[in-house]
């Protein structure tokens, strides 16, 4: 099922599509425990030739070959960990939908963390800055400067004199 | 000649678009209002001959002219006559004719409804839209042309994707470009009010409606979108976290925070740099979607590196309207005034917080999008991001904006009472605890988090109703002296209730379907049952039949709950000829807001299908909260105060007016 869902956003130009149907029932475990730790397993792995989909929404016969693989495992009674780390050595880093947190990764994991941060750091210092500014404007308006007074003791003094201007 | 026709008129809708994005600026720069009024009068005509060019192509469907590359590759004779016409957007350069058609389609509104805009700034804003259409007519006639011939015409087309003969392809793609285009509005009030360096709370209250309609259809396209991938890709899903989906998930984001932002700038005149910010953000998150969707850069770099022409041509728009947007932005901004102080609590500063939660939001999607891509580029390792990141990273971001929602609204401009709103929340409070503990008591053992989660959205839906009650004083007053008032709120109050209300339904939705889905796989032959969720679903019979382009296999399922018989469901699987490929077509039975759901799989040597039954509950929710937030924007953009159309600005330009 190649690049199917890419096709529903009508973005991309006409590909090959088939029907969907993942897990097939011949692949399901008996043991019910088991087969949620595979299907729990197969929604974090990628299936390598499609595009964007875990093996367990894909029914590429690499995603088939993938899921058998992951109960395989899991039935031989590796931990979910085991699984993983084996996929990934026989894979590369590409088969996990969440990347790992390492040196290549850094940025894409602590990129959104900071931006929440960054922007709310901003927002804080703008504030500060903008209710300081406002704080003194409240002041320079009631505080008059000397010369001010000055200009306005004259006023008062020309009206008291009732000498109106105009 | 169709084709002919339709081809000359998209290069005259070039020329038009030329003159629009040139002459009106000289206009302004001369003062002369005649110069000015080009733009109206281009705008108009643009949208006119860009009409006539996507006709053109539609009839060219309609009659299935196979003398056209474009209808060869994507159309076919028996094809039903819904699927010809929508065919015209099911592909690459039918798609982009749609999309200049509605850039043409808003330019063409604002230069008819805007009249009482000052007319230097309609000036201006429609040069900047004559700006993007320009870019994207000759991306179009350069490197996507329609209209090309073949020269010796095939007797028959290669048909459309089957995937994409579905009513969906009717409605979504053009509500969702109805929405990314839409925002170019914004985007070009903003570069215009930089331009003039002038802006003002007149200013939001022209923005605000254009934001809003592409809100509206954003929305809307993208649960569409949502939905058909859940009926029609067969497994049931209805996110995935694709890099396509992103592309139209992070103008939304971005464009509901400038929505709010400029209801800030409309009431207080305050957040004026943030929102023009915004404004020019969301455009180029949708320009981007479209450079990640068109270029092929997503199916691979490597496809992208082969045949560059199409992804070198948008990457060449996108860098030169975002970085010249943001470049203007720099030079420009801090020209333009701040106003409106305001305490941290206050209902800006709960806009301020809504705004920052969900542009961090946006800018995790459009990391964990880009990332990839830009790992390989630099480093060639290749690794992938999926659904398991972004539910990590994006849920903790949404979650504490879900909580802030009922706040908002409660606190007074300029400075709120926190504690206050909160005592007038009790209500919302009580009804989410309770919500919380039944479902502890009725799921005991289950997962924690769900019944959390939809406290939390009981608590958003129980907010937007205190918000009504506390503005009728229904409770306080007789009831009838609260219908009165309830009649006489604003429309936008209703409208922002709704909306809110609407992303609590949403998440009930979106936990109950996540945490109690229940699911069956298996083969099975006539007369085998199937038990799931307390039905009982029962393969009567296997059936073929005959469609108009494809054939068909059909399943016939009776269920029934407590051997008390309640309907059919009739999945099939169908196959396209002309393709030689197939489609599952569910079978829908919807119980309240649950449903049940049957797909087909591959039949087996011994004649079992194998059959995949999902039941959903409470599965329709996650499609109702998105209509009930775009019934909130259709009510907020009847509002009398948009309606009646915006004040002239405090400091209009007189000579420009009188001119008029």
């Amino acid at each position: 099922m190649p690049k199917l869902f890419a096709i529903l956003f009508v973005f991309m130009t006409a590909l090959a599509a088939s029907s969907a149907h993942a897990v097939q029932p011949d692949e399901v475990m008996s043991d019910p425990a088991r087969e949620a730790r595979a299907r729990d397993l197969s929604r974090e792995l990628r299936c390598m030739v499609c595009q964007n989909q875990s093996i367990d929404d894909s029914d590429a016969p690499l995603a088939r070959d993938l899921r058998l693989l992951v109960r395989e495992r899991i039935a031989s009674g590796d931990s979910d960990a085991q699984v993983i780390d084996f996929l990934v050595a026989r894979y590369g880093e590409f088969v996990l939908l969440k990347p790992r947190f390492n040196s290549h990764t850094l940025l894409l994991w602590l990129l959104p963390p900071l931006a929440l941060a960054g922007g709310g750091l901003a927002l804080w210092v703008n504030m500060r800055r903008r209710s300081g500014s406002g704080a003194r404007e409240d002041e320079s308006l009631v505080k008059l400067t000397a010369d001010e007074e000055a200009r306005l003791e004259r006023l008062l003094d020309a009206e008291a004199s009732s000498e109106k201007p105009l | 000649m169709i084709a002919e026709s339709g081809h000359y008129a998209l290069v005259l809708a070039l020329a038009l678009a030329l003159i629009q994005s040139t002459v009106p600026i000289l206009g302004v720069r001369w003062r002369d209002p005649a110069l000015m009024n080009v733009s109206r009068s281009t705008a108009l005509a643009q949208f006119m001959f860009v009409a006539v060019s996507f006709v053109a192509l539609v009839m060219l469907y309609v009659t299935s002219d196979f003398s056209v590359v474009n209808v060869y590759e994507n159309s076919h004779s028996s094809k039903p006559l819904l699927y010809k016409i929508t065919g015209v957007w099911g592909n690459h350069e039918g798609s982009m004719l749609l999309w200049v058609s509605i850039l043409a389609l808003f330019g063409g509104l604002v230069a008819a409804f805007g009249n009482n805009l000052p007319l230097s700034l309609r000036a201006y804003v429609l040069a900047v839209q004559g700006w993007i259409a320009s870019a994207f007519y000759l991306f179009i006639l350069i490197t996507s042309n329609p209209f090309l011939r073949i020269a010796s015409p095939p007797i028959e087309g290669r048909d459309l994707n089957p995937v994409l003969q579905d009513i969906g392809l009717a409605v979504h793609p053009p509500m969702l470009y109805l929405g990314y285009v839409g925002f170019s509005i914004s985007f070009s009030f903003a570069v215009a009010a930089l331009l003039e360096g002038r802006i003002d709370a007149a200013w939001a209250r022209w923005v605000r409606p254009w934001t809003l309609v592409a809100w509206i259809f954003l929305t809307l396209g993208i649960a569409m979108g949502s939905y058909w991938a859940y009926y029609e890709l067969g497994w049931g899903g209805w996110w995935f976290w694709d890099p396509v989906e992103n592309a139209s998930l992070m103008p939304w984001l971005a464009g509901t925070a400038l929505l709010h932002s400029a209801v800030v700038m409309e009431k207080r005149n305050a957040l004026k740099v943030w929102t023009i910010l915004l404004s020019i953000l969301t455009f180029s998150l949708s320009l981007l979607g479209a450079f990640l969707v068109r270029s092929g850069v997503l199916t691979s770099v490597h496809a992208f590196a082969t045949d560059p022409t199409r992804g070198v041509f948008i990457l060449l728009i996108l860098c030169i309207f975002i970085g010249g947007s943001l470049s203007l932005y720099a030079f420009r901004a801090s020209a333009l005034k701040q106003g409106g102080l305001f305490a941290p609590i206050s209902r800006e500063g709960a806009l301020v917080l809504n705004n920052l939660f969900l542009t961090a939001a946006c800018a995790t999607v459009l990391i964990g999008t880009l990332y990839p891509l830009a790992l390989e580029v630099l480093t060639g390792d290749k690794i992938s991001v999926g659904a398991p990141f972004f539910n990590l990273t994006f849920g903790p971001l949404f979650l504490p904006l879900m909580i802030a929602v009922p706040f908002g609204p409660l606190l007074a401009w300029k400075r709120g009472d926190l504690l206050g709103a909160a005592q007038r929340l009790t209500a919302a409070g009580i009804a989410a605890l309770l919500a919380v503990a039944m479902l502890w008591a009725w799921t005991r053992g289950g997962n924690a988090f769900a019944p959390l989660a939809i406290g939390l959205a009981v608590f958003v839906i129980g907010g937007a109703l205190t918000d009504l009650a506390e503005r009728t004083g229904l409770f306080r007053v007789p009831f009838t002296t609260a219908a009165r008032r309830a009649r006489g709120l604003p429309r936008a109050t209703w409208g922002s209730a709704f909306a809110h209300a609407g992303v609590g339904v949403a998440l009930i939705g979106i936990v109950c379907e996540t945490t109690w889905n229940s699911e069956y796989i298996g083969s099975m032959r006539p007369d085998d049952v199937a038990k799931i969720a307390g039905y009982e679903l029962k393969l009567e019979d296997v059936t073929q039949r005959k469609g108009p382009n494809f054939s068909e296999m059909l399943a016939q399922f009776t269920v029934s709950r407590d051997g008390q018989r309640l309907s059919e469901m009739t999945p099939s699987k169908r196959n396209f000829a002309a393709r030689a490929s197939s489609t599952t077509e569910a079978a829908l039975l919807t119980n309240g807001a649950s449903q049940l759901y049957i797909s087909l799989g591959e039949t087996a040597a011994d004649g079992a299908i194998a059959v995949r039954i999902y039941y959903k509950p409470m599965v329709l929710l996650i499609w109702w909260g998105p209509i009930l937030m775009a019934f909130g924007g259709v009510l907020s953009l009847s509002d009398r105060r948009l309606r009646v159309g915006a004040p002239k600005p405090a400091k209009a330009a007189r000579g420009l007016q009188a001119a008029e």
